[in-house]
């Protein structure tokens, strides 16, 4: 799919994903190696997008599984189409049970779900399994065949084999350990958050009309915010929406009253806010 | 790089994967497969690449990543050898090192570093040091003391003002930090080219969580090893688990197989287990909270509080050298882990006349003032390095404990060897009740394992 490294950062800057060489790197890797990649980090910082984007750049079909608690694999990998096969049951009234057997449990009444869908036909694919750390951990070990061998069994059908290997990508906001044998079989990705330059150009890049000047500053307040001890730091997501908002509100640069009438778009909390404040010496004007 | 050859990266890569398992990071020969096929797609032209690419193949989670730095670091250096020239001249250095930290620019600030070492780190008969110090590097450079000059620098250069501006000082201060860590690199660099990379990588490059001592975490070091507090916990209830379900096959019970085995004419087909009552076993914990091993209790009290729901009643008692309880300081929600030593030492009392600890004191109070929470259904932790201060021991009042409570555990963080040196009573207790070692968060986490009831 991909050629070098810096292959992998111009395409999909081209699609709007602006990679740090941690992630292009390893998207290389997981390409080249033929492995499932896993990403961990916070919240917001495009571990999703990053599914997305290679989707797009591969031109690939992008299947998504989001995990929560409780699903289970009737929802993650095939289920039987059980109204269908009853009538189709009753429709064929006077065959042999030989007959209704083999047929009730064939491809026409199988639902695939995301898992099968993803390794089966001949179109180039992206699996995304969202938020696997919210699933049970039983979920975890039907990941496993599919992960390693990129297989599903179906008792009644027998084994069915990708012919072409899916990329997949695992997302994890590590609120739960994944388990061992899950981590062993993929690429390990840890997304943090960007460095300064990085997040700039991200900035300038996702909010157009931007001003440089105003994109720095931007950019270097939520770095302090980061730097505190906060119950949840902004994210680069937050930093996207505050320039939005920025620059919906018409500032041009950042001054105490801007900065304190909008702190409520990076920070969710409360306390955070007038911890913030205070750090910031909002009060001090 | 120098030219490298197959057989020597293979040798190379396997070296860092040891360097790596000796730090308790757990990689099989497969990952290590997967390494060298990383090393193979992206070749060696750029090391950073190199490091993101091995860190994904080897690595399964972030905890890994610092120790995993520095011993890529060791292994695939960036250089070899001393820098070309370098003025060893002490203010040059630092003229261009506050240019560098001005304009933030890391590839100078790692040339700088190099130089610093190079130039001022050696010691021992010159030339050709006998080792390569940091500390002595930075301590003649003061990197630290450039603040000012830098922001005044910056300032200058930019106008100032701005909302932003007020950022600066931290910033640089960020900059000075990751500039002392580049020394700090480069030093053990140039150590392990003189004393051989598998010997450094082992010694010089700091643990994984959860092998630090409790005793000498730095405070960074217990945040961290807090963080790891629900993980544990969830491993340690599933094991418990298992360890009940294998309790509740148990023993055979011969009346009821044989009145069982009536109705097959005396043959006792089945036979039938005992059945064991479910009890829900009750935890005590005293905790020494003194300064010394607050780290330890701590974190501890955190872990057994995270088991909570694993018993019917969990009650955990404080000690300097008065006891008082402070379950309720540890309430489910409430528990703030940065801030539970602190708190427990301002709304408890736990000194008296004096505020060094004392066991037998503490011990005292406690039989006498809580011979209540003790009974024989209860399992007894006691955790603490068993250092009186001289004082007396009172063994009476833990011959009483261990007579009134199920099991009596101690959990000493303090190393074995050390037991009964200066002030310690680890060995007259020892002969009273079963005594621990637990240094580390892997102790910590077999023995409660371990010693738990269930």
């Amino acid at each position: 799919m991909f050629t070098s490294v810096d292959d992998v950062s111009t395409r999909l800057a081209e699609t709007g994903y602006l990679a740090s060489p941690a992630v292009a790197t390893t998207v290389f890797l997981a390409d080249r190696l033929g492995k499932p990649l896993l990403v961990e980090g916070p919240a917001g910082v495009g571990k999703t997008e990053l599914a997305k984007a290679v989707a797009k750049v591969a031109g690939a079909r992008l299947v998504r599984l989001q995990c929560y608690e409780g699903v289970d694999e009737s929802r993650a990998l095939y289920e039987w189409n059980h109204a269908k096969q009853l009538l189709r049951i009753s429709a064929g009234r006077d065959e042999s049970w030989d007959e209704a057997r083999t047929d009730i449990f064939s491809e026409e009444f199988l639902l695939p779900r995301p898992l099968l869908t993803a390794i089966r036909g001949d179109d180039p694919k992206v699996l995304l399994i969202d938020e696997t750390d919210k699933a049970d951990v039983e979920v975890e070990g039907l990941l496993l065949e599919v992960l390693s061998d990129f297989q599903v069994t179906v008792p009644e059908l027998g084994t069915v084999t990708a012919t072409r290997r899916p990329f997949v990508v695992l997302t994890s906001n590590a609120t739960r350990e994944l388990s061992e044998a899950l981590r062993r079989r993929c690429l390990f990705l840890h997304i943090g958050f960007p460095d300064a330059e990085l997040e700039r150009r991200i900035v300038r890049l996702k909010v157009p009309g931007i001003d440089t000047a105003l994109a720095e500053s931007v950019v270097r307040v939520v770095g302090a915010l980061r730097a505190m001890d906060l119950r949840k730091v902004p994210s680069v997501a937050e930093t996207i929406d505050w320039a939005r908002t920025l620059l919906a509100l018409g500032a041009g640069t950042l001054d105490e009253t801007v900065v304190r009438d909008s702190l409520g778009v990076i920070l969710k909390h409360r306390d955070d806010i007038q911890k913030a404040a205070a750090k910031l010496d909002l009060d001090a004007v | 790089m120098n030219a490298v050859t197959d057989q020597d990266l293979a040798a190379r890569l396997a070296g860092l994967v040891d360097a790596l398992r000796s730090h308790g990071v757990r990689i099989g020969t497969g990952e290590t497969v997967d390494a060298a096929r990383a090393v193979e797609a992206l070749g060696l032209a750029d090391r950073e690449l190199l490091r993101e690419g091995l860190a994904a193949t080897v690595l399964h989670g972030t905890a890994e990543r610092p120790v995993f730095d520095a011993v890529f670091d060791l292994y695939f250096p960036r250089r070899t050898g001393a820098p070309e020239g370098g003025s060893g001249d002490r203010e040059d250095l630092r003229e261009r090192l506050a240019a560098a930290l001005a304009d933030d620019d890391t590839v100078r600030l790692g040339r700088l570093a190099v130089e610093a070492v190079d130039g001022f780190g050696g010691y021992g008969s010159s030339p050709g040091s006998d080792g390569w110090s940091s500390y002595q590097a930075l301590d003649r450079i003061r990197p630290q003391t450039l603040m000012a000059r830098v922001r005044d620098e910056v300032r200058g250069r930019d106008g100032g003002g701005g909302f932003a501006d007020r950022f600066l000082e931290d910033e640089i201060r960020r900059r000075i930090e990751e500039f002392r860590r580049m020394v700090a690199v480069e030093a053990r660099r140039r150590v392990a080219e003189r004393r051989g990379r598998d010997e450094v990588a082992r010694r010089t490059v700091a643990p994984t969580a959860d092998r630090v001592d409790f005793l000498f975490a730095g405070k960074d070091r217990l945040a961290e090893l807090r963080r790891t507090v629900q993980p544990l916990a969830r491993k340690l209830a599933t094991r418990l688990a298992a360890r009940r379900r294998r309790a509740a096959r148990g023993t055979i019970d011969l009346r009821r197989t044989l009145r069982g085995s009536l109705s097959t004419g005396g043959v006792p087909m089945r036979p039938v287990l005992r059945r064991r009552r479910p009890a829900r076993p009750e935890l005590v914990l005293l905790c020494d909270v003194s300064g010394s091993v607050s780290g330890f209790s701590d974190f501890t009290m955190l872990l057994v509080q995270a088991l909570h729901d694993q018993f019917s009643k969990v009650r955990v008692f404080a000690f300097v050298n008065r006891i008082d309880e402070v379950t309720g300081l540890l309430e489910h929600g409430a528990a703030d882990a940065e801030g539970l030593g602190a708190r427990i030492r301002s709304e408890a009392t736990l000194t008296g006349w004096h505020g060094s600890s004392d066991y037998g004191m503490a011990l005292g109070e406690f039989t006498e003032r809580y011979a209540d929470a003790v009974g024989p259904r209860t399992t007894v932790f006691v955790l603490g390095d068993a250092r009186t201060n001289m004082g007396d021991p009172n063994l009476a009042a833990v011959r009483e404990l261990v007579r009134r409570a199920r099991r009596v555990h101690w959990l000493n963080p303090e190393q074995r060897s050390l037991w009964g040196t200066g002030d310690s009573a680890a060995p007259e207790y020892a002969q009273l009740l079963e005594m621990h070692e637990c240094r580390t968060v892997r102790q910590l986490n077999a023995l409660v394992g371990r010693l738990l009831p269930v």
